[in-house]
C-alpha cells in the first residue's frame, strides 16, 4: 500500500504544479482535478475510503465542475491573459514567495524528523466517520452547517427577482393589476 | 479468489457490458419502432441484429474529424471520460453471489463518484468544441447533472439506513426478505428520475436536445468520438438498470429455478426496456422546469423520505 | 405523474398492435390507379401512337426535363422524332399529362426506376412507348379532330359537321 501512496502522492504533486502553472484557466483546472483524485488515491491507501469517496464527489465532481461551468461562461481572451501578466512584478510574488518559502523550510525540518509512527493502516469505516462526525465534532458540524445556510440564503437572496412580464396594458395602469 | 479468477470476472464484465451496449442500438431502434407500430431494422442478418456489426462498422469508417478551432487534448479527453467513468462504476456492481470486480465497502459511495465524474465529459466535450450550441449544452448538462447527482446521493441514503452498510453485496443480502422497493418507494422514483437525468436520456435530454441545440454538446463530434458518447450513454443506462435492480429490486434474488445471474439479467433488462419506453413516450421538459422540479420538488421530497425512513428505522431499534 | 404513467403505458400497449409497415420487396404496396409514377407514351387502339408532338407537354412543365422533335408522316399525322425525358429532374407533378390534348403522356402506378448510373434515368422514346392504351382504352384523337391522318375521312366523325366547300356559294 505504501507504494500506491507514494505514487499517488507525486502525481498529486506534480498536477498542483502543472495547475499553477498553466496558462489556460480550463487546463489547469483540468489538473486540479486530476490532482483531487490522486489525493483520494492517497486516502484510500491511508485507510479512509470514506473520504475517498467523499473527495471525488464533492471537490471533483461538484464543485471543480462549478469552477469550470463559471470559466467556460467567462469567455477569457487574450486580452485578459496579457492583463494578467501585467500582475506579474516582482513587487507582487516576492512578499508571498517568502511567507511560502518559510513554511516549505518548515515542513522539510519537520519531515526530517525521525518518525516515530509507521503509516495507519486501519480502514475507518463509514460508520466510525459518522459516529465521530455527530458525537466528537458534533459543533463543527453545526457551524459549517449555519455557514452553508448563510450561503444558500444569500444566494437565494441575488438570485429572486420579481417576475414581471404584464401585458403593456397592465404597466401603464398598474392599479388594476 | 485466486488473481486469475479476478482477472476473468473483470474480462467477463467487460465483455458482457460492451456486447450489452452494442446490443442496446438494435434493442433501442426495435422497441422504438414497435412503440411506434413499426418494424424498425429487421434486414441485416437473422431480426435485423447484424445493424450492430453495420453501425460499428460504419462508425469506425467515418472521417474523425478534430475541428481546427477546438481544444485538441481536451476534445479527444471528453469522450474517453464517460466511457472510462461509467465502466469504473460497473466494477462495484454484485452480479451474483461471488461475481463482483471490487466489493468494496463503500460500493455505493464509489459509484456515485464514478457517477459524478461523468459529467465531465459532457463539460469539457461541450466547451473544447469551441461551438456555442456545444457550449449551451454542456452548460445545460453541468447543471442538471450538479442538482440530479445531489438528489441520486440522497435518495441512496434510506437504503442504506436500512441495510446498515454502503457494501452492495450486503445491500443485497439485506434484502433476502423483503426488497426495497417495498419499503423505499419514493426512494426508488428519485432515483430512477435522477438517473435518467444523470445518463441524459430523453426526457432529460436537454443537453443534447436535437431540436433546439442540434445534438448539443457533442454536434462537433464524428467517427469513433462519436461512438464513444454513443457507447457511453448506453452503458450509462446499463449502469443505471444494473444498480437500480441491485438497490431496490433484490439483486440476484429470485426463486431457485433460475441461477443467480439470469434473475440479474433479466431484471436489468426490464429496466432498460423502461428505459427506452420513457424515451419513445414522454416528451422533453423545459430546461428551466426540469431544474426548478430538481430543487423544488424531489429535494424536499427525497429529504422527507430521509427524515421518516431513519424515524422509523429507530423506532423499530427502540 | 399519473398522466406520465398512463402515456407510458397507452405506448406500451402499442407493442402488441398491428405493424403499418409493409415488408416491401417481398410484399407489394397497393398503389392507386391515378398514382402519378414512371412516365409513358401511350398507343391508340389501333396501334399508333397517340402523341402528336404539340410541346404542350414539354411548356407545362416546371423543371424542363422533356425535350421532343415533331416531325410528320407522308399522310400529315404528326409524332415525335425523339422524346426524352430526364427523370432525374422530373418531380413527377402530372402537369404534362394535364397539358397533353391527346391522353399520349400519362403517369401510371411505378416507381421501381432506380439506378445506380445518372445518366441511365434519361429514357428515350424506345423506353417510355408502350403497347397499350393506358387510362383511356377506346380514345383515338384522330376520331374526334377534323383532321383526315388516315384514321377517319374528314367529316366522318361523330357530330361532325361536313366541311364547308370553300368554293361553293350555296349556304
Ligand atoms: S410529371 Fe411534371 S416534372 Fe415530370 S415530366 Fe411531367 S410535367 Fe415534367
Ligand atoms: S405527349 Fe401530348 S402534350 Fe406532349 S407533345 Fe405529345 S401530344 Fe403534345
Amino acid at each position: 500500500m505504501s507504494l500506491v501512496f507514494y505514487i499517488s502522492s507525486f502525481v498529486a504533486i506534480l498536477a498542483t504544479i502543472m495547475v499553477i502553472t498553466r496558462h489556460d484557466p480550463i487546463h489547469a483546472l483540468l489538473y486540479l482535478v486530476a490532482s483531487f483524485l490522486a489525493i483520494a488515491v492517497t486516502f484510500l491507501s491511508l485507510g479512509a475510503p470514506f473520504a475517498a469517496a467523499l473527495e471525488v464527489i464533492v471537490y471533483a465532481g461538484a464543485i471543480i465542475v462549478l469552477f469550470i461551468f463559471v470559466v467556460m461562461m467567462l469567455n477569457l481572451g487574450k486580452e485578459t491573459a496579457n492583463q494578467e501578466k501585467g500582475w506579474l512584478r516582482l513587487r507582487v510574488w516576492l512578499g508571498p514567495s517568502i511567507l511560502v518559502l518559510v513554511l516549505l523550510a518548515e515542513m522539510i525540518v519537520v519531515l526530517l524528523q525521525p518518525q516515530p509512527t509507521a503509516m495507519p493502516a486501519a480502514v475507518v469505516t463509514p460508520r466510525e466517520v459518522s459516529l465521530s462526525l455527530y458525537g466528537e465534532y458534533i459543533i463543527a458540524v453545526e457551524l459549517v452547517g449555519f455557514l452553508l445556510m448563510t450561503g444558500i440564503v444569500g444566494a437565494a437572496h441575488i438570485g429572486k427577482h420579481k417576475k414581471k412580464n404584464l401585458h403593456r396594458y397592465l404597466q401603464t395602469y398598474p392599479n388594476l393589476n | 479468489m485466486t488473481v486469475m479468477q479476478h482477472i476473468w470476472i473483470v474480462l467477463g464484465v467487460l465483455f458482457v457490458f460492451l456486447n450489452i451496449a452494442a446490443g442496446l442500438i438494435w434493442v433501442e431502434r426495435r422497441l422504438l419502432a414497435m412503440w411506434q407500430d413499426r418494424l424498425g431494422p429487421n434486414r441485416a442478418g437473422p431480426l435485423g441484429l447484424f445493424i450492430v456489426l453495420a453501425d460499428t462498422l460504419k462508425l469506425f469508417f467515418k472521417e474523425d474529424w478534430i475541428p481546427p478551432f477546438a481544444d485538441k487534448w481536451v476534445f479527444i479527453l471528453a469522450p474517453a471520460i464517460v466511457v472510462a467513468s461509467v465502466l469504473m462504476g460497473l466494477a462495484i456492481v454484485p452480479f451474483a453471489p461471488g461475481i463482483v470486480v471490487a466489493d468494496l465497502n463503500v460500493g455505493l459511495m464509489f459509484f456515485l463518484a464514478m457517477s459524478s465524474l461523468g459529467v465531465y465529459s459532457i463539460v469539457l466535450g461541450g466547451w473544447a468544441s469551441n461551438n456555442k450550441y456545444s457550449l449551451l449544452g454542456a452548460l445545460r448538462g453541468a447543471s442538471q447533472m450538479i442538482a440530479y447527482e445531489v438528489f441520486m446521493g440522497l435518495s441512496l441514503m434510506g437504503v442504506v439506513m436500512l441495510s446498515k452498510s454502503f457494501n452492495l453485496t450486503d445491500i443485497v443480502a439485506a434484502q433476502e426478505n423483503m426488497w426495497f422497493i417495498v419499503t423505499q418507494p419514493v426512494g426508488f422514483v428519485i432515483f430512477f428520475i435522477a438517473g435518467l437525468a444523470e445518463t441524459h436520456r430523453l426526457p432529460f435530454d436537454i443537453p443534447e436536445a436535437e431540436s433546439e441545440l442540434i445534438a448539443g454538446f457533442h454536434s462537433e463530434y464524428s467517427g469513433m468520438k462519436f461512438g464513444m458518447f454513443f457507447i457511453g450513454e448506453y452503458l450509462g443506462i446499463s449502469l443505471i438498470s444494473a444498480m437500480t435492480v441491485t438497490l431496490f429490486f433484490g439483486g440476484w434474488l429470485g426463486p431457485a429455478f433460475l441461477p443467480p445471474v439470469v434473475w440479474f439479467f433479466l431484471k436489468t433488462f426490464v429496466f432498460i426496456g423502461i428505459f427506452i419506453l420513457m424515451r419513445a413516450s414522454l416528451p422533453r421538459p423545459r430546461y428551466d422546469q426540469l431544474i426548478g422540479y430538481g430543487w423544488k420538488l424531489l429535494l424536499p421530497l427525497v429529504l422527507l423520505n430521509l427524515l421518516v425512513t431513519g424515524a422509523i428505522a429507530l423506532w423499530l431499534r427502540s | 405523474m399519473i398522466s406520465h404513467l398512463r402515456t407510458m403505458w397507452l405506448v406500451f400497449i402499442h407493442l402488441f398492435k398491428k405493424k403499418v409497415t409493409i415488408e416491401y420487396p417481398e410484399k407489394r404496396v397497393e398503389l392507386p390507379p391515378r398514382w402519378r409514377g414512371r412516365i409513358v407514351l401511350t398507343k391508340d387502339p389501333d396501334g399508333g401512337e397517340r402523341c402528336v408532338g404539340c410541346y404542350l407537354c414539354a411548356a407545362a412543365c416546371p423543371v424542363d426535363c422533356i425535350a421532343l422533335q415533331a416531325t410528320e408522316t407522308e399522310e400529315g399525322r404528326r409524332y415525335p422524332e425523339f422524346f426524352r425525358i430526364n427523370f432525374s429532374r422530373c418531380i413527377f407533378c402530372g402537369y404534362c399529362e394535364e397539358a397533353c390534348p391527346t391522353y399520349a403522356i400519362q403517369l401510371i402506378p411505378d416507381f421501381e426506376m432506380a439506378e445506380y448510373k445518372r445518366q441511365d434515368l434519361v429514357y428515350e422514346k424506345e423506353d417510355l412507348l408502350i403497347n397499350s392504351q393506358g387510362k383511356y382504352p377506346g380514345y383515338n384523337f384522330y376520331n374526334v379532330a377534323g383532321l383526315d391522318a388516315g384514321v377517319k375521312e374528314k367529316g366522318k366523325g361523330k357530330d361532325e359537321e361536313k366541311p364547308v366547300d370553300v368554293k361553293s356559294l350555296l349556304p
